[in-house]
């Protein structure tokens, strides 16, 4: 198992410096000057072409990357001129952020969407599977941000039950128990579409393998029809659920973005916003970058997982 | 087409879906020629006017702006980015998947990397990036939606191109000199253009909502010019104030995306063959009972297990296919019995009826009792049926590739299949799955014991199977083809062990096969099965000897000789009965050369004769050779 772990992180940096070339071909397009950008339309030649030259702009564009990816394997993502301060510690900073509020979302949408696709599955063309399928198609037709609005409008405004936005309560909060009363709305609105993405994948996943051979094994054994759902159907049904649930998490990563904007919470998605209305090149480079590879590696995780429930998968 | 249509607005859904779409899509394009007032106008005095003001059915925005007018002008420019960025990525997505597909190799290699780089990325960094490259402004966001969705068409596509690539008519293109060009366009193109409409009608829903979502961020539409997503951007600001200006857009996108959604599910399922034949339906518990006739009146000298004039059919949709017609046949403890017949013949479902295992839907049981010590099981509570299954009454199964659950230890498969009846430990079970691996004869059952079924050979595996049909000591086991998939070697040791565990134990058999030299070695006696029903019935070796009924010589006549090799292998003439319309006589008489008007009109009874039975009015008679019917 650890051979194959290592063997998957070993495949996995081609990958990440793909995603590095991609990204910064992308800012290589850029038209216009970045030192212009920064500095203003003002600013005298002599400036601009002295920032030029700091930033290292006036090199070679194949050189320029080497000494990107140089500077960023030492840790160094440089200095967001819009927030003056590394780039790197303002992403840690925000991503924590945004890992707990993905995170939460992540973990309800996959719980939630599996128990819902399994229920229906169990009793197709039943009450509950009629229910659960007119749901989830409600589900995944709202925006996440508009759903998020009106949460705020009917849960925060009108019901006063949470509070509107943010992260923490400015005065007398920074407690757990303060952090989950901002964490439901958002967690909650960005876990929606996801949730019925699984519950959807996790329905027509269980009905394939209810069909199978060993399904009626089990049954001819005797086995209890409620073990025969639970455990042999879903065990089988997980091997097509899990990559699912590895492209999902991209989404909820995505539909962060949204919502951090919605519920003003301090995370990366609203910090690459930000920067790209200021042009803040740098750290929308580097937040970019960062954010993906994380995702690379989460993906990692999920074929470990893959590969530790399905033993037919050579190791 | 027309059946396409019509099947897509059977599914109620989608059919709302189209018609919430079409009206939409309608007064879109209507907008122009409609009394609106112009959607950039500002009028501060009037901002913020509730729904229903006059001069604004639904209100002023907070630049006193008429909504209504924005609604449709944003409606308009949202639906036709959407579908803009669909067109570009589904065009630019399939001219890549084509290339990668068709010429393969190195080009496809090192294009398909590329798309999985892009894949890598949760969407809309990538949209992120670009549109920071590019700047803010509707056409960027544009460019930015269809270029995060250029990677998915292109893996679709690709695969598609693939498999057409590698037919014949592609290489027949190529042979006429066509050069690649040509093909690709006349040959190639017009057979992925469906996927590529389809993967289209899945998507374009998606994108309008990115677009909107890159609107929202104020990455998008920039003002005074709005889309639905630029226009619940700025409502965001007075969404406690005056929500009207947040819920009108936002229901706006919802229904378009849920219409879409709807539309695209529809399509889906009316082109998916498996959902029209109810392939994707979840088979119960147990089997259905839909009793026609009254319950048959036990018998006295039932046998351990007696199955009584068994009806079992596959009802899908008006059609009704007889699997199992009127089946009786008993079996006292020791004994073997066995079950012949061509697939097709009903010989399975006769046995998976007994505990209720048939698929259901489309499976039901239309009549008869199957008696287990006495007792109904065809009437049995769930319960009932589920503590005798596997206790008392066994099954093995043919392909045990297919019929091990392939994730789990066949160990704790073994021990599962006692747990289920008994409460046992869980050194217990492993002990006793060891035991059952040893009785079967599996070398070195302890190491064994924690492989998983792929891990095993076939002829392993199927005494694995048998292993775990024995593990409760039933009364019965139940053998639905268990030696088919092995080779010969193979076949003969698990009969032999079968056999022997018949002796040792005092098993009654129900053994399924097609194979007359399993039923020779095994069976002291057996039923022939034909179109659903027996047609003959006797003690092996009297069968064997002189069959009776044609149907009965005809596929005797079918098994090789060992050492008889010049001998003519005969082939029965036609085809087994479709069970959906069988013939009202006897359903051998198309290809039985006896046969004569009498077979055709009207049922044969199965005639009992001292311990042989027999559905035929022409029987072949004492000639022992099979020949002797030719």
């Amino acid at each position: 198992m650890g051979i194959y772990i290592l063997k998957r992180l070993l495949s996995a940096i081609p990958v990440l410096l793909g995603i590095t070339v991609i990204v910064f071909l992308i800012m290589a397009l850029i038209p216009g000057d970045p030192a212009t950008a920064i500095l203003g339309s003002y600013a005298t030649p002599e400036n601009v072409e002295k920032l030029n030259r700091d930033l290292g702009l006036d090199k070679p564009l194949v050189q320029r990357y080497f000494i990107w990816l140089g500077n960023m394997l030492q840790g160094d993502f440089g200095r967001s001129f819009s927030l003056n301060r590394p780039v790197l510690d303002e992403i840690v900073e925000r991503f924590n952020a945004t890992l707990i509020l993905a995170g939460t979302a992540f973990v309800l949408a996959s719980l939630l969407g599996i128990l819902a696709g399994v229920v229906s599955a169990a009793r197709q063309y039943g009450f509950a599977d009629k229910l659960i399928t007119f749901t989830v198609l409600i589900g995944i037709s709202i925006p996440s941000f508009f759903l998020g609005m009106m949460m705020i409008l009917i849960f925060a405004v009108n019901l006063r039950w949470l509070p509107v936005s943010g992260m923490y309560a400015i005065y007398g909060g920074g407690d757990l128990p303060d952090l989950l009363r901002h964490l439901i709305m958002p967690a909650t609105a960005l876990a929606v579409v996801a949730t019925g993405v699984i519950a959807r994948m996790a329905r027509s996943a269980m009905l394939e393998v209810l069909r199978q051979d060993y399904i009626r094994t089990a049954r001819a054994k005797g086995v209890p029809e409620r073990r025969v759902i639970l455990a042999h159907a879903l065990k089988a049904a997980m091997v097509s659920i899990i990559p699912v649930l590895g492209l999902q998490a991209g989404f909820v990563l995505s539909g962060a973005v949204y919502i951090e904007i919605v519920f003003q919470w301090p995370g990366v998605g609203r910090m690459l916003v930000d920067a790209i209305l200021k042009r803040d090149i740098l750290l929308v480079q580097g937040g970019v970058v960062f954010v993906a590879a994380c995702y690379v590696l989460f993906n990692i995780a999920v074929d470990v997982a893959q590969s530790l429930l399905d033993p037919r998968i050579k190791t | 087409m027309i059946a396409f249509l019509k099947l897509l607005f059977r599914n109620r859904l989608a059919g709302l879906g189209a018609v919430v779409l079409a009206a939409i899509v309608i007064l879109v394009l209507i907008t122009p020629i409609l009394p609106l007032p112009d959607p950039d106008v500002t009028a501060t005095a009037d901002r913020f006017k509730r729904p229903f003001t006059d001069g604004h059915l639904l209100g002023t925005d907070h630049l006193g702006r008429d909504l209504l007018s924005r609604l449709l002008w944003g409606t308009r420019l949202s639906l036709a980015i959407g579908i803009a960025a669909a067109l570009i990525a589904a065009t630019i997505g399939s001219a890549i998947g084509i290339v990668a597909g068709y010429f393969g190799g190195r080009i496809d290699n090192i294009i398909m990397r590329g798309v999985d780089m892009l894949m890598a990325f949760p969407y809309i960094l990538l949209a992120l990036a670009i549109v920071a490259a590019l700047g803010p402004g509707l056409m960027n966001a544009l460019i930015a939606v269809a270029a995060v969705n250029v990677p998915f068409f292109a893996r679709n596509i690709r695969g598609v191109t693939v498999t057409l690539a590698g037919r014949e008519f592609i290489d027949a293109a190529r042979l006429a000199g066509l050069g690649h060009t040509r093909i690709i366009l006349t040959e190639i193109l017009p057979n992925v253009l469906p996927v590529i409409v389809i993967a289209m009608s899945t998507t374009v829903g998606w994108m309008i909502l990115e677009t909107a979502g890159l609107s929202f961020l104020g990455l998008g539409s920039q003002p005074p010019r709005a889309d639905l997503g630029s226009m619940l951007g700025e409502a965001r600001a007075a969404l406690i104030t005056a929500p009207h200006t947040s819920v009108v857009p936002g229901v706006m996108i919802f229904l378009i995306v849920m219409s879409i959604n709807l539309l695209g599910d529809g399509v889906r399922d009316a082109l998916d063959p498996r959902l029209r034949s109810g392939a994707l339906t979840r088979p119960r518990a147990m089997t259905m009972v839909d009793r026609e006739a009254p319950l048959p009146p036990a018998r006295d000298d039932t046998g351990l297990l007696d199955i009584q004039n068994l009806s079992t059919e596959f009802r899908v949709g008006p059609r009704v296919y007889k699997a199992v017609s009127d089946v009786s046949l008993s079996v006292q403890p020791g004994e073997c019995v066995g079950i012949i017949g061509e697939s097709g013949s009903g010989k399975s479902v006769t046995a998976l009826s007994v505990m209720g295992l048939v698929a259901s839907p489309p499976g039901v049981i239309a009549g008869g009792a199957v008696r287990f010590q006495g007792e109904d099981l065809v009437r049995a509570s769930y319960a009932t049926l589920r503590q005798r299954r596997g206790d008392r009454v066994a099954y093995i199964f043919q392909d045990p590739l297919a019929t091990l659950h392939p994730l789990y230890r066949i160990g704790d498969q073994l021990a599962e299949a006692i747990r289920a009846h008994h409460p046992i430990g869980r050194a217990e079970g492993r002990r006793r799955a060891v035991e059952l691996l040893t009785a079967v004869r599996i070398p070195n059952a302890a190491a064994r014991v924690d492989a998983y079924p792929h891990q095993l050979s076939g002829g392993m595996r199927q005494r694995v199977g048998i292993a775990m049909a024995l593990a409760n000591d039933p009364d019965v086991i139940i053998a639905d083809e268990p030696t088919t998939a092995l080779d010969v070697t193979v076949q003969a040791q698990i009969l032999a062990l079968l056999d022997d565990l018949r002796r040792d134990r005092g098993l009654a058999i129900i053994f399924i096969t097609h194979d007359f030299g399993v039923v020779a070695q095994l069976c002291d006696r057996v039923a022939v099965m034909y179109g659903g029903r027996i047609v003959e019935q006797g003690p092996t070796a009297d069968v064997l000897a002189r069959p009776r009924h044609p149907y009965t010589a005809r596929l005797m006549a079918c098994v090789p000789e060992l050492g008889g090799g010049r001998r003519k292998l005969d082939a029965i003439p036609g085809l087994p009965p479709a069970v959906d319309r069988l013939p009202p006589g006897c359903a051998f008489a198309p290809r039985c050369d006896r046969a004569q008007d009498v077979c055709r009109n009207g049922a044969i009874d199965l005639v009992v004769e001292g311990d042989r039975a027999l559905r035929c009015h022409f029987p072949c008679n004492d000639t022992a050779a099979a020949g002797a019917a030719t």
